[in-house]
């Protein structure tokens, strides 16, 4: 039986940090080379691609391509479109999902097994085979807006925030940490008199820190990334999002890529802030929820 | 000064009242983000059209190109299509069928001496009128041809196929050029059966039966299809062109910098070549594979939605759009061919004796329309891959036989597309 020496635990913790140092740069590679991209003329662009000159900060540097992006499309405008509809869906999917799965854990009520079931089994039907339906039903929904009375949510931002912010992975995730919650917590607080509303605001959320950053990242995420539904319900330049403006940079033929690497480069940045801003309390759920 | 305020408001007023009494027309562009001029003068056209009367008031939206198409599909579902849209050119029947569109209405008149290119013509009827078409060329250098004792072909005189294939042995043979032809495999999509289905059509081939538009039978994998498709892996194997897979940056720059001795590529590639290699520069017309030399044509072009409430504005707006002033101008700045001779006469590259002036007449005489079928958009996508396939050795006659069968079955699934 092989024992643990002062030696060979060096090596161990040299060998795990090669292996994941390895594992930083494989990921971190798609970064380095949209962000030096960026940098480069399309045509240097291109040639750096045959080798590892693309991950490095040479030949003809310049901030072109980002000046080139910004007059192409407006970059600022799709930022602040998509950030906007994202953040609101972010905030009324923490709140509804979690109201949502905070029904189901800890209020008895009939039926909410065969309801929490068919919630589930939602998960398994992709966004994209009801958008046809749900186009249809948004051009014909009420809306009673600045403008008085009207029929249809095409062209709003309302449009690519609604339908989107209850959904049935926020509430498993939910579920899931809910469940894991000292029932005596709730018990007493029930004791003491404390209405579902008090305990829901006051003592489960508050507890809640891991699994709502964890729902709020893959929200923004699938929110932010979003591309067919804003295309197909938003006609208007002044409310298209991030996504969609993408398409400003390429025609039938031609694709001028060291602009569409600066776009990326500055549409990435708003992700990677939220992400980084919230790392260690995702970290935190991943391990307490199981969620891969 | 009393009298001045009162003229003032009373004119104010009067610009006022007019701006009000003018119908909104709704019009939807697929160049957001382009490069060139042709955003801004789309704005201009409309700008002057709203400032010319004082019934309509055209109101643009722009889209990305690559989400356009997709864009329209979906307005159209919820029913929210605007008055003018804009369609290419191959596209147009297909949303003609789909309901998407109605009949132009015009007085076709106004369409004489246009190029064939840009009047879009379904089931007998106008549904959309481009100001401009696009053109291909085999494009090259004199001093390439004259070095290697090869015929400088004319439109009266293209090359023979064989003296074609003689032509790509030599220049390949001579080990200066890492291909002798520069196809364009780097463009996907839409580029292949523009650019490469005339290839198919001088072999007397066709992606599609244009008699009836029902089958592809006898016609993508006929005698004629099967000597294309033979001669097109040929190239391939035979090294004269880069495969699928060829960079970008090769495709743009492949030409200019000696790794291909010929390209076939469109006019809009052209002012480079020429800037270049001055009077070197060669653009010549596609060879005669036995049928005539074909080339494509047909480029983005301007229709009324089929739900237009103002059908008679928005045709005055397209009647607006149709003079050679808006030909020439979209010509100068965006470097397309303009839709007449009276309009390429007014243009910087186009006009005789211009650096492009080829391109018109290549256009006049050599152009042909897509199939012009609702089907055509699935035909497209299956002869890209079909064309691939062979490129990367797949048998021709089984390539083209699947091809034909996934043709015919979307016919038949679509009942026809309504052909009368």
């Amino acid at each position: 039986m092989a024992t643990v020496t002062a030696d060979n635990r060096g090596l161990r913790l040299a060998t795990r940090y090669a292996v994941l140092i390895l594992i930083a740069i494989i990921f971190i590679f798609p970064l380095l080379f949209m962000v030096m991209s960026s940098l480069k003329p399309s045509a240097q662009l291109l040639a750096d691609t045959k080798s590892l000159r693309a991950f490095l900060p040479v030949g003809d540097l310049s901030f072109d391509n980002y000046t080139d992006a910004f007059v192409r499309a407006p970059i600022g405008l799709f930022v602040f479109n998509s950030v906007l509809v994202t953040g609101i869906t972010v905030l009324f999917c923490i709140f509804v999902c979690s109201l949502a799965a905070f029904a189901f854990v800890f209020i008895d009520w009939g039926g909410k097994t065969i309801i929490f079931s068919i919630l589930l089994a939602t998960l398994i039907i992709p966004y994209e085979t009801i958008f046809i339906p749900l186009l249809l039903m948004a051009s014909q929904l009420p809306w009673i807006g600045a403008e008085g009375f009207e029929i249809g949510w095409l062209n709003s931002y309302r449009v690519q925030i609604v339908p989107f912010i209850a959904d049935a992975l926020s509430i498993f995730l939910f579920v899931q940490f809910f469940k894991d919650l000292p029932k005596e917590l709730i018990e007493a607080s029930r004791v003491e008199g404390a209405s579902w509303w008090t305990i829901y605001r006051k003592v489960v959320m508050p507890l809640s820190g891991p699994v709502i950053a964890t729902a709020a990242i893959l929200k923004f995420l699938f929110m932010y990334n979003q591309y067919l539904w804003p295309l197909m319900v938003v006609q208007e330049e002044g409310i298209r999002p991030v996504m969609v403006g993408l398409g400003y940079f390429t025609d039938q033929l031609n694709v001028p890529w060291g602009e569409v690497m600066a776009y990326l480069t500055v549409i990435t940045v708003p992700v990677l802030a939220f992400y980084l801003a919230l790392q260690r309390v995702f970290i935190a759920s991943v391990a307490s929820t199981g969620v891969k | 000064m009393k009298l001045k305020h009162l003229l003032a408001s009373a004119a104010l007023t009067a610009l006022a009242t007019s701006a009000a009494a003018q119908t909104e027309l709704s019009l939807w562009y697929h160049g957001a983000g382009s490069a060139n001029a042709e955003e801004a003068l789309v704005n201009q056209m409309v700008e002057e059209f709203n400032a010319s009367q004082s019934d309509w008031r055209v109101v643009i939206e722009t889209f990305p190109q690559l989400a356009y198409n997709d864009a329209v599909g979906a307005a159209a579902l919820a029913g929210e299509l605007p008055d003018i849209l804009d369609v290419d050119g191959p596209v147009m029947p297909n949303w003609a069928w789909a309901g998407y569109m109605q009949p132009l209405g015009i007085d076709e008149s106004i369409l004489d001496g246009f190029l064939p290119g840009p009047i879009g013509r379904w089931n007998g009827e106008v549904y959309s009128v481009g100001l401009w078409d696009a053109a291909v060329a085999m494009t090259t250098r004199r001093s390439t041809l004259e070095d290697n004792g090869i015929r400088v072909p004319t439109i009266e005189e293209p090359w023979t196929k064989d003296e074609f294939d003689a032509a790509l042995a030599t220049l390949q043979a001579t080990g200066d050029f890492d291909h002798a032809l520069d196809l364009g495999m780097a463009w996907a999509g839409e580029w292949y059966p523009y650019a490469f289905s005339p290839f198919l059509q001088s072999f007397g081939g066709d992606i599609v039966d244009r008699e009836t538009y029902q089958t592809a039978e006898g016609v993508l994998n006929g005698d004629e299809a099967l000597a294309f498709g033979e001669w097109w892996q040929s190239l391939f194997e035979n090294g004269y062109v880069p495969g699928t897979s060829q960079d970008a940056a090769d495709r743009e720059t492949g030409l200019l910098n000696g790794t291909y001795a010929i390209q076939w590529n469109g006019n809009w590639a052209a002012l480079p070549v020429v800037e270049a290699f001055g009077d070197d520069a060669l653009f010549l017309p596609a060879p005669d594979f036995g049928n005539g030399p074909v080339i494509g044509a047909a480029s983005w072009q301007f229709g009324i939605s089929a739900t237009s409430e103002h059908p008679e504005g928005a045709r005055e707006f397209i009647e607006f759009a149709m003079q050679d002033r808006w030909f020439a101008a979209f010509s100068d700045g965006t470097g397309l061919i303009p839709s007449t001779a009276s309009a390429a006469a007014m243009t910087e590259n186009y006009a005789p004796g211009g650096p492009l002036e080829v391109f018109y007449d290549l256009s006049e005489a050599q152009a042909l329309v897509r199939p012009v079928t609702p089907g055509y958009i699935v035909q497209a996508k299956v002869f890209e891959k079909a064309l691939a396939d062979i490129a990367n050795g797949a048998d021709v006659a089984d390539t083209l036989d699947a091809a034909v069968d996934e043709i015919n079955e979307d016919i038949e699934a679509n009942q026809g597309y309504g052909h009368n």
